[in-house]
């Protein structure tokens, strides 16, 4: 895979985005003993896909706790904590387990400090795993983005590489706001070169990790990935895109993106949530607003289907969106 | 149960107590008021009838123990040292206010003097009670957080989540149930299958207490019980105090459900009257004393409302400020 960031790419050392994610909390608890980790089965089990292994045997109970199946005291655990001070790093595990956590995010997390007139900081990081492609079916497979970036008051940033994992996340773990660290299951597999030792990549950055002249496509998380092997079959066939990693969703970098387009006069947006109300939605009408007259063809998104995601292999399948899909769309949006 | 550690209240505490009380009373019958005038927008649920509670625990805490409060959380802010300019302010929707007119009175806190705020969602509070007594644990300190939640509480999830996470993890927490009967309109025994909700205690393996929440002295004993056995590092109990609300779920307004018998019941049961007559029978406070002291108050809280009044609106420009913290990123 070529999507690991230009910077990154002369360390030289690989591992995988799990283990990305996995050395960022391990750096940032050396750092500073105000950040602890909480979540089901982070502890003794090290997680679910392993981002906790060998934190507890590190740190010990006192900074990585395994709580009870309680997602809504984890949100509250982190906001009070936070509250007073401390730089709490929980997991709702599954992305799907915010419905059971979504007043303690939603009312209480987010607004705290709006609503309190400014007065409260909190420093909180919410990991979640995301997406479809598993076999997991409609409560475990979710891309739920769109739902938080829809609430004033948290970041939300979804790293699509290895390199992007660890310099998020440490990111993440320093901001003084609660940031949801959105990993794809997908992901936590891939290789890729991270440096090692203190690494951060800032929120709200876009990357354009493939360039081009013909089109520029949005695509986040998993969405790299078909979207990197669509582009080169795209090239094969004359067509030469650029790919726009936005690795940040809120905030969003829009200038990056105006930018693109600016260039290749065309727009595809790309995501495994649902089109309907998606992130692609937001961004095409912010290009709309903002670079118009630059557009040579309306611009396009391409996102799942509208439903629950299913659990049949061959049904899961034809949910997802995959680079067969991109390259039919982005032949649309150029060909008009 | 409870090893009953907790020494009677000193006559300074006593005197405390009472100005307290008077003071949220005085403080909640203004507000009505001003509510009813349209000075305060949106709603005001008030606090009278049930002054006992909120000064009868918070006279156990030090500036640093933190509190969580609900909708009705003018007097556990009173009872926590918070300032009735600022609140009151806070209500008007003026830049002074608590919030910077960005809360009203659903959302008062004070995180200097840990108060973490008044909560516009039932069930709000518990869960960050436990991150709240989590920190004190984990920074090794006797502080302990109390949690304030009506009985319409005991129904949300929250609740249960948050007391069930708090005993298994030891934590330095208090929780205490205002059980004043209803749930917005609706009668707790409809809503509730068990009606004495200390009982509820059983299920987290924990102690958990009713007292007259009308009688400060029964709140101030079982509060200092249960918050000494938070700071020794014992774990959570619950407090329930069975108390009731002099006026409706939201404001003084007309259509209340409960009957004038019951409502004249309580009335005669008056937190601020049983101290009073105490004080007055241990001659620490005369009768002429206990309304000077309702003077002093009154004179505060006009003082207040007139600042409150006079103060300016928040500017427009800062409707985007503080949705986050701009100093974040490298530290």
């Amino acid at each position: 895979m070529t999507t690991a960031t230009p910077e990154a790419a002369t360390a030289g050392r690989t591992i995988t985005y799990r283990e990305a994610i996995n050395e960022a909390l391990k750096e940032e608890m050396r750092r500073d003993d105000s950040v602890f980790v909480a979540g089901i089965d982070l502890a003794e089990r090290g997680d679910v896909f392993g981002v906790t292994a060998g934190i507890l045997s590190e740190f010990g109970p006192r900074r990585i706790l395994d709580t009870p199946i309680s997602e809504n005291a984890i949100a509250g655990l982190a906001t009070g904590a936070a509250s007073q001070g401390l730089r709490p790093v929980v997991s709702m595990m599954f992305i799907d387990f915010i419905g059971v956590a979504f007043d303690g995010i939603m009312n209480q997390m987010a607004k705290m400090k709006y609503m309190f007139g400014g007065k409260a900081t909190l420093p909180i990081t919410v990991l979640a795993n995301s997406g479809a492609g598993t076999g997991m079916a409609a409560q475990h497979s979710q891309s739920l983005e769109a739902l938080l970036c829809h609430i004033p008051g948290i970041k939300v940033v979804m790293p699509s590489n290895a390199a992007d994992a660890k310099g998020l996340m440490t990111s993440a773990m320093r901001e003084d706001n609660p940031v949801f660290v959105i990993m794809h299951k997908r992901c936590q597999r891939l290789r890729g070169v991270v440096p090692e030792g203190e690494y951060t990549v800032p929120i709200g950055k876009a990357a354009v990790v493939r360039e081009g002249r013909d089109l520029t496509i949005v695509a986040s998380a998993y969405m790299v990935q078909e979207t990197m092997a669509a582009a080169d079959r795209l090239a094969e066939q004359g067509v030469e895109v650029e790919v726009v990693d936005p690795r940040s969703l809120q905030p969003l970098d829009t200038e990056t993106i105006v930018a693109s387009v600016e260039k290749t006069h065309r727009l595809l947006t790309v995501h495994e949530a649902v089109e309907f109300a998606g992130m692609g939605a937001e961004i095409n009408a912010q290009v709309a607003d903002l670079a118009f007259d630059y557009l040579d063809a309306p611009p396009r998104r391409l996102g799942g289907p509208f439903s629950p995601v299913p659990y049949s292999p061959p049904l899961e399948q034809e949910w997802l969106i995959n680079a067969d899909d991109i390259v039919e769309a982005a032949l649309k949006t150029v060909n008009g | 149960m409870t090893t009953e550690t907790t020494a009677a209240p000193d006559t300074e505490q006593l005197l405390y107590m009472f100005r307290t009380m008077v003071t949220i009373r005085e403080f909640e019958e203004a507000a009505g008021r001003l509510a009813e005038q349209a000075k305060i927008p949106g709603a005001v649920h008030l606090y009278a009838g049930e002054e006992a509670v909120a000064v009868g625990v918070c006279a156990h805490l030090r500036e640093t123990d933190t509190i969580a409060s609900t909708h009705r959380g003018h007097g556990h802010c009173i009872a926590k040292g918070g300032d009735v300019k600022a609140m009151f302010a806070e209500l008007f929707g003026r830049a002074p206010g608590y919030c910077g007119g960005k809360g009203g009175s659903m959302h008062i806190a004070d995180l200097d003097i840990g108060i973490l705020g008044a909560n516009g969602i039932v069930g709000g509070g518990p869960p960050i009670t436990v991150g709240a007594a989590f920190a004190a644990q984990y920074r090794g300190s006797d502080g302990v957080s109390v949690c304030f939640s009506g009985d319409g509480s005991t129904n949300e999830g929250t609740w249960h989540e948050a007391l069930n996470f708090a005993a298994v993890m030891k934590l330095p927490a208090v929780f205490v149930i205002e059980n004043n009967h209803y749930g917005e309109f609706t009668a707790q025994e409809k809503q509730g299958a068990v009606t004495q909700l200390s009982k509820r205690a059983a299920a987290y393996g924990i102690p958990g207490v009713t007292v007259d929440g009308q009688n400060v002295f029964e709140v101030y004993r079982a509060a200092g019980d249960a918050i000494d056995r938070a700071r020794r590092g014992d774990g959570p109990s619950i407090v329930e105090a069975d108390t009731y609300r002099y006026y409706n779920h939201t404001g003084r307004s007309e259509g209340d459900p409960r009957s004038e018998q019951e409502r004249a019941r309580w009335r005669e049961r008056d937190p601020i009257a049983i101290l009073a007559a105490v004080l007055e029978q241990q001659s620490i406070l005369s009768g002429e004393g206990a309304e000077r002291v309702t003077e002093e108050v009154r004179a505060t809280v006009e003082e207040a409302i007139a600042f409150a009044d006079a103060a300016p609106y928040p500017d427009p420009s800062v409707l985007l400020d503080d949705v986050y913290t701009v100093t974040g990123g490298a530290r």
